[in-house]
């Protein structure tokens, strides 16, 4: 194909995406390409629940990955619907936004021969101070006015064409600001248990897990630490929550003033650099276990909580113990219930706060699987390990209250010493917030004026024969059912001795 | 305290029924109700077929799809036919009765929306805060702003008063269905909730539900009575004759609209603000922000198919109409459905 073919095509091309039709095809596109993202788990919102996905729909599920199903917000076709979007938008507002500064400042237009064929007219409007007084009260009203041979031409209303341009580069900005946050920012995940030796500080090494935007260096994260030093729950006799409220002891180079801060759901602790948000909460049993040489270790174990009484599950493990023999590392399963009911099945916790808590301990000897270098839950045993035998229950479980222990049949003892409270926290860096809660505002402000305003013209004409007797006519340029009214107070104003303009309409 | 708000709900359902009731009297026998028009069939003779007993109208009925160039702006309450209609009415059924049961139905829709709101009040009272903390709650608020824009129309349009038995009968679906299905008892907030943003952003979102529940019902009555003004016969299009004018209702839906857009975009604005101190970050796609996302589409959509002039009007309409299902979508769907972060309908 030589150029000469290409650019009526390519122009042509242009002129297609820029159409209003076009744009909302584009629109209603982008409206029906959210719903599976609302209907299908997705990995941005919650993994876990993908990975149930594919547990219960083995084959579906693949096929469904392939087309991002489970990312569809970040899917080159959701990309795709939206990128067209933004060029036909950014397509139709230059020219507009071109032609709006011209508007601006151009006079407004002469008045067309016949005034009595307009929508609006009125005969025999007596002003008695000719042309300069029509022109003066119109501009007292905001009209910008032209006088050109005794005729008066008024238009206003710009407001409607600038709003909506601002609403539409507001929708740009907002753009930019997501994809600044999606460059610049970055967050990370960790489990932080109350204590001294729960601390962390601000690494990617201490995360359970984090995401870095493109342009975010591992190392050039601000410096700051976090202790929690305490974590506060209140329930009502329902077990209903009222208040979590958690306060962390926070130090180093990047951290602000240095101590003790208190933060809580809907009140997240602003450090410089990062937000530190609270998300969840749960308990981590304190247990000792004494081996087989007498060598006793204590491991702090978070358990997950699995149901609204925080009944929580997970696992306390000793690989260290027996001297380091592979065979007989030890391992405890447990089910912890803050407040144990009073009558059997000790199964399920009562209240999410520890009235009489009990911890149900199910004890496993055997090799835990932990150096075959595949990462595993540490709230779970390794399922592959129990199947082949090489990790098996000796003796049978049991319930433990705070300070209690129990014995294995080898007689090495276990001792429940307590619990302590831990949080899961969010950190995170967003840079482009400020830009699209900018964005947001302007978008508001210029969709309200957008809606609000209607750009009309007038005209006041000299009759013929006559110097103070106009005729008067409008136009509206834009739905605006109340124009015949607005003339006519208009009329009326320049002219206190006019019988008013008939209303409504003609 | 708490007793007293399920008593008022009680109340407000019932005088929305007696409300329903009479205007069901005055759509029966009112001047443009079925047996005024039998009789005024037979009075005038030749003055039937397809097209309304207010074709007196100097404009003539309305086109549906006319250009906003030619068709007249008038307003319900400047509408000739309004008026045009009474004499005749005079003539061919009980006027008084019909007045009588439609002044009823108002002064009925009027003491149960202040039931509705002592509900509310006293919902909030007996939990120390704001009654929106659950989809019951909700649900009651969205339905009171219903109420009170649908009392705000006819103040200011008598015309469309008949149309209350349709108002009626969602308000009290809708409220039976918060009543027996949604009810939760009286707690005070999650700690996710505890916020002075939910003020912020729930009554935003209530108050933009709201008026786009009433934007939708003008819709739905210019699709059927544009219909029925192009001649088409038929269930819905049938119940079109009782209608105000298509060019009277496409307007009013236009400005209901443009009404609610921003205030929905303010919803979802400060519900991004306050996700942000709640949640670590101001959009996510949960279930809630995508439906919230996908109703602000489609909404943006309507207005810009209305504002192009080689669309037409009635599927422009369609287009609010298919908003306001994404906002039922959100509102009941989501809540139920789904599982996110919104998930605070309290229903099990």
């Amino acid at each position: 194909m030589t150029g000469a073919r290409l650019l009526p095509l390519a122009r042509n091309s242009w002129r297609q995406l820029t159409s209003m039709r076009t744009a909302l095809v584009l629109l209603f596109l982008l409206a029906v390409a959210a719903i599976p993202g609302s209907l299908l788990p997705q990995r941005s919102v919650n993994v876990e629940r993908v990975a149930g996905y594919f547990a219960a729909h083995p084959d579906l599920a693949p096929v469904l990955d392939r087309v991002w199903a489970f990312d569809v917000f970040a899917s080159p076709w959701f990309s795709a619907i939206y990128v067209l979007l933004f060029i036909s938008l950014v397509g139709c507002i230059v020219p507009r936004l071109r032609d709006h500064v011209r508007a601006l400042r151009a006079v407004p237009p002469d008045a067309p021969r016949r005034l009595d064929r307009l929508p609006q007219h009125a005969d025999g409007v007596v002003v008695a101070g000719g042309p300069d007084a029509v022109a003066a009260a119109l501009r007292r009203r905001g009209w910008r006015v032209a006088v050109r041979g005794g005729t008066v031409a008024g238009e206003k209303g710009y407001l409607k064409e600038t709003g909506n341009l601002l609403f539409h580069l507001a929708l740009v900005g907002v753009l930019l600001g997501v994809a600044l946050g999606s460059w610049y920012g970055w967050h990370a995940n960790r489990l932080l248990v109350a204590g001294p030796d729960g601390a962390f500080c601000n690494t990617v090494q201490q995360y359970d897990d984090y995401g870095l935007g493109a342009r975010v260096d591992a190392g050039g994260l601000p410096r700051f630490c976090l202790e929690l030093s305490d974590f506060q729950a209140s329930y009502l006799d329902s077990g209903q929550p009222v208040r979590y409220a958690a306060t962390a002891v926070v130090s180093g180079a990047d951290s602000g003033p240095p101590g003790a801060r208190r933060f809580s759901v809907n009140d997240p602790l602003r450090l410089p650099g990062a937000s530190v948000y609270l998300l969840g909460h749960g308990y981590a049993p304190v247990l000792r276990y004494t081996d087989r040489a007498g060598r006793a270790q204590t491991t702090v174990a978070p358990f997950l909580p699995a149901d609204d009484a925080l009944t929580s599950e997970g696992v306390a493990a000793f690989p260290d113990a027996n001297g380091g023999d592979r065979t007989a590392q030890v391992a405890f399963e447990g089910l912890y219930l803050p407040t144990v009911p009073d009558s059997p099945p000790f199964v399920r916790s009562a209240y999410p706060a520890e009235r009489a808590p009990g911890l149900m301990l199910f004890p496993y000897r055997g090799d835990l699987g932990l150096d075959a270098g595949i990462p595993q839950s540490v709230y779970q045993l390794d399922r592959g390990q129990l199947a082949a035998g090489r990790l098996a229950q000796v003796g049978e479980p049991a319930l433990l209250r705070v300070g209690e222990s129990m014995a294995l049949d080898d007689g090495t003892r276990v001792e429940f010493l307590g619990t302590r409270q831990w949080v899961t926290l969010s950190i995170r860096h967003d840079p482009g917030q400020p830009v699209v809660l900018a964005s947001a505002a302007l978008l508001l402000a210029g969709l309200m004026a957008s809606l609000a305003g209607r750009r009309r013209r007038v005209w006041f004409r000299p009759m013929p024969g006559s110097a103070s007797t106009f005729e008067a006519a409008g136009l509206p340029r834009s739905d605006y059912p109340g124009f015949a009214d607005e003339l006519a107070r208009l009329v009326a104003t320049v002219s206190p001795d006019q019988p008013s303009l008939p209303r409504g309409p003609r | 305290m708490s007793a007293l708000s399920d008593q008022l709900l009680v109340v407000a359902i019932l005088a929305y029924l007696v409300s329903m009731l009479c205007y069901a009297v005055e759509y029966a026998f009112g001047a443009r109700g079925a047996v005024a028009r039998a009789a005024t069939r037979e009075l005038v003779g030749a003055r039937v077929g397809g097209v309304d007993t207010a074709s007196t109208d100097p404009d003539g009925p309305d086109g549906p799809d006319r250009s906003p160039a030619t068709a007249p702006h008038s307003s319900l309450a400047t509408a000739p036919h309004s008026t045009a209609i009474s004499p005749r009415g005079t003539a061919a059924s009980p006027r008084g009765t019909v007045a009588w049961a439609g002044r009823a139905a108002v002064g009925a829709t009027v003491l149960g929306a202040l039931a509705h709101l002592g509900c509310l009040v006293t919902r909030g009272l007996a939990a120390h805060r704001m009654p929106w903390g659950n989809m019951y709650e909700f649900v009651l608020t969205v339905t009171f702003v219903g109420v009170v824009a649908w009392l705000v129309l006819v103040a200011r349009r008598p015309a469309v008063r008949h149309l209350g038995l349709y108002v009626a009968l969602v308000l009290m679906t809708l409220l039976g269905v918060a009543g027996l299905v949604l009810y939760t008892d009286v707690a005070p907030l999650v700690p996710a909730l505890d916020s002075y943003w939910l003020v912020i952003h729930v009554s935003a979102a209530a108050l933009a539900s709201g008026i786009f529940l009433v934007g939708f019902v003008t819709a739905a009555m210019y699709l059927v009575r544009a219909g029925y003004e192009q001649g088409r016969a038929g269930f819905p299009y049938s119940l079109g004759h009782r209608l105000p004018t298509a060019g009277a209702l496409e307007p009013l839906t236009f400005r209901l609209h443009t009404l609610a857009f921003p205030v929905w975009t303010f919803a979802v604005a400060a519900g991004a603000i306050w996700a942000e101190a709640a949640w670590g970050r101001y959009w996510g796609w949960d279930p809630k922000e995508t439906w919230a996302f996908i109703s602000w589409v489609v909404y943006a959509g309507y207005l810009h198919a209305r504002a192009t002039p080689s669309v037409r009007r009635s599927t422009a309409t369609w287009i609010a109409v298919l908003g306001w299902l994404t906002m039922l979508m959100n509102l009941f769907g989501v809540n139920l459905f789904f599982e996110g972060l919104h998930s605070y309908a309290g229903v099990e």
